[in-house]
């Protein structure tokens, strides 16, 4: 079985939620939409206080070509556009909608009777890609990178094939792995959307082990699309990692600093190419996805098919309500996402799980001095030093830690997770890669 | 008894040769300083805090000794006195310098500004502003992590452990503005400090409107602007609904102190 060789930690799977099926769950009156949804330009608002909105209607277009529009989930008036509190606490310009009772619930998700149409794949590559950035699809692996511009490959650059990641290796998520379970057929019809869009004939779909249903699914829906092939993945965190992804499926590895199309390769999330379908075959704009809502002591967690701009809190009651041992609840998995202080906050296109976690799972082990054990670098999957960048970049050594390719870091947490001092170590290394950004 | 005069003669002998040898390598390579800048050296606090903007204290006696004009050389910690000598040394006129310390805008306590959520990272406040909006709702108060204490070169600032929030020790503080250019939130500031009259200051950062900024404190700045219609000395402006004392202007009256409804405005005088 495939994997990556470098590093990696084996984190209990913890999927609760694996055999819940994606359950559809309502927008509430009052929809806030953030401006900031994907990594790039923020979105520049083309509605403004009083305007009427339908379903699917563009609120903000493109701050720039790295970035995406942003479309309303509702039917509804924009209230206000004004600054609101993102699930950490610091504002955030968001335009704020009150929806129409009935146009609340989410668009149904594709059945079997919506398929590719031979027409479809006849499209231009310009067009499919125009109609991805029109509707706003970002990467929803929880990079927000915007996906046409992945698309547009660079001068000079050419890709061999796309590369689908359905790995998931982030503890306690399923949100891909259901949405593969249910909607494989139109997964692999935006696969083949994809490889049009950048003219290539191969793609493989990378699933890790832990998910039999789902590699049957996709090896299912795939049998008569030659071209793509459903690979089955060992279990390794984080094997969902773009670069680490690549190196299992195809051997190649992307060059520090590099970007995957430096080795032939476009990544993308199943649930991007699921949105990719749903953009260029049913020309539905990116307004809602699927989360996942689990935590050990939740009474109903559950993967719901959520509007953008739902509160967090709703999400927590349509899973039975905050626990009452509850010690933090975090936006994403348990490696990488982050604690949540403003459960009012809206979801956003990033934003794939919620993890209540109780309080005897989320206290931070007391610090210890580093013994230099080296577990850190032996667990890095980009092969750097961590332990040295985090004391580096503690001490304000940021250009040292940027000669020790600091910025290599994919801020994967297996550094802190395999630290037996229990030591902050990612935190450091993200507050050197956010100063060295800040400076450049 | 050979065996140790012998000894004593190897090693007499093998000093001699040594200290030859450095003797001559002290004269060869020999490197002529102004002797001025060892004089000037020895006037300076020696504490290499750069905030002068050289690298310490040698850079600055350096630049003092290269310098045509003192005006924009000084150190902002020592006294008019020292700055003078230093001039006389020189052979320039020395700019006066004005006593400057650290300023704390924010009295966000427990109390005033009760924790919503419990950081639990490690004890840094760049850190912590990175991540989220602290253990309270106010975007831009203290967070109590203590990266001005740390940064400190005189041991002037301290966490009360009360209220969470750094205390200055106006007996230790020179002014050299290190807290200032270490906290991620801007809440430190210098302030002129004149004896003779008590030190006013806004003590909070918040530069959200108004109801914002009542929401999350409880004795937040919320911009109103009594104490720029009370002040008799023109010395207080609200920027970004925040007021602020100029406090060259300040007479230290304290008559915006006693006007402003949300008790944002603190006095402080040296005997007390």
């Amino acid at each position: 079985m495939k994997t990556f060789r470098r590093g990696g930690v084996h984190p209990d799977p913890s999927k609760i939620t694996a055999d819940v099926p994606i359950a559809p769950l309502a927008a509430s009156a009052k929809v806030e939409l953030p401006l900031s949804q994907c990594i790039g330009a923020p979105s520049v608002p083309v509605v403004k206080p009083g305007d009427a909105v339908v379903a699917g209607q563009m609120v903000a277009k493109a701050g720039g070509f790295v970035g995406a529009p942003v479309h309303s989930p509702v039917s509804g008036t924009v209230k206000k556009i004004e600054k609101t509190r993102s699930p950490q606490g610091l504002w955030q310009e968001t335009v704020i909608i009150e929806a129409d009772p009935e146009s609340v619930n989410p668009q149904p998700l594709a059945g079997r009777a919506d398929e590719l149409k031979p027409e479809d794949l006849k499209l231009e590559p310009s067009e499919i890609v125009k109609r991805i950035s029109e509707a706003g699809i970002v990467g929803l692996g929880g990079a927000t990178f915007p996906t046409h511009v992945k698309l547009s490959i660079p001068d000079g650059k050419k890709a061999e094939m796309i590369i689908i990641n359905g790995a998931e290796c982030e503890p306690y998520l399923t949100c891909d792995d259901r949405l593969m379970r249910t909607c494989a057929a139109q997964i692999i019809s935006g696969t083949k959307l994809l490889m049009r869009a950048v003219g290539v004939d191969r793609a493989i779909v990378g699933i890790e082990e832990n998910k039999p249903e789902a590699i049957e699914a996709m090896r299912f829906a795939a049998t008569v699309s030659p071209g793509i092939e459903v690979v089955e993945l060992k279990k390794r965190y984080p094997q969902g990692g773009e670069k680490q992804l690549i190196e299992a499926l195809t051997g190649r590895e992307v060059p520090m600093g590099g970007l995957p199309v430096d080795v032939g390769c476009v990544v993308d999330n199943v649930a991007t190419a699921y949105a990719v379908f749903d953009a260029v075959c049913r020309r539905r704009p990116l307004t809602q996805r699927v989360v996942t809502v689990t935590g050990p002591s939740l009474t109903n967690p559950g993967n719901f098919l959520v509007p953008f701009g739902t509160p967090i809190s709703r999400l927590i009651e349509a899973a039975g309500g905050l626990p009452d041992d509850t010690g933090k609840v975090i936006a994403g998995g348990p490696m990488m996402g982050r604690a949540v202080s403003n459960l009012d906050a809206p979801t956003t296109k990033g934003l794939g799980g919620i993890l209540v976690l109780p309080e005897s799972m989320s206290r931070r082990p007391a610090v210890q001095p580093c013994i230099r054990c080296a577990k850190c670098v032996e667990a890095c999957p980009m092969g750097l030093e961590p332990y040295l960048l985090a004391s580096l970049s503690r001490l304000g050594r940021y250009e040292d830690a940027a000669r020790r390719t600091i910025m290599g870091c994919i801020e994967c947490g297996c550094c802190s997770y395999s630290c037996p001092s229990g030591r902050p170590i990612l935190d450091f290394i993200k507050l050197g890669k956010l100063n060295l950004r800040k400076k450049k | 008894m050979n065996i140790i005069l012998t000894t004593i003669i190897v090693l007499g002998m093998t000093g001699i040769v040594a200290a030859v040898v450095l003797w001559f390598v002290a004269k060869r390579f020999h490197v002529y300083e102004n002797p001025r800048i060892a004089e000037i050296e020895e006037l300076l606090p020696g504490a290499n805090c750069g905030s002068c903007g050289y690298s310490g204290c040698h850079a600055f006696a350096v630049a003092c000794v290269e310098a045509t004009s003192l005006d924009g050389i000084e150190c902002p910690i020592t006294s008019n006195a020292t700055m003078h000598e230093i001039g006389e040394i020189v052979g320039l006129a020395a700019a006066e310098n004005t006593a400057r310390v650290a300023i704390v805008k924010c009295n966000g306590t427990c109390e005033n500004r009760p924790p919503l959520n419990r950081w639990q990272g490690p004890r840094s406040c760049a850190l912590e502003a990175s991540l989220y909006v602290g253990q309270s709702d106010c975007a831009n108060g203290c967070l109590g992590c203590g990266d001005c204490v740390a940064a400190c070169p005189f041991d002037a600032i301290a966490m009360n452990q009360e209220s969470g929030l750094p205390l200055v020790d106006y007996g230790k503080c020179v002014g050299c503005g290190r807290c200032v250019a270490a906290c991620p939130r801007g809440v430190m500031d210098l302030a002129v400090f004149d004896a003779s009259k008590p030190l006013v200051h806004v003590a909070c950062n918040n530069h959200d409107r108004g109801p914002a900024a009542m929401k999350v404190c409880k004795v937040s700045c919320i911009g109103c602007g009594k104490c720029v219609k009370v002040c008799p000395a023109g010395a207080v402006a609200v920027k970004e609904f925040l007021a602020g004392i100029d406090s060259e202007k300040c007479t230290g009256c304290g008559t915006c102190v006693e006007a402003c409804p949300r008790n944002s405005i603190t006095s402080y005088n040296k005997e007390s």
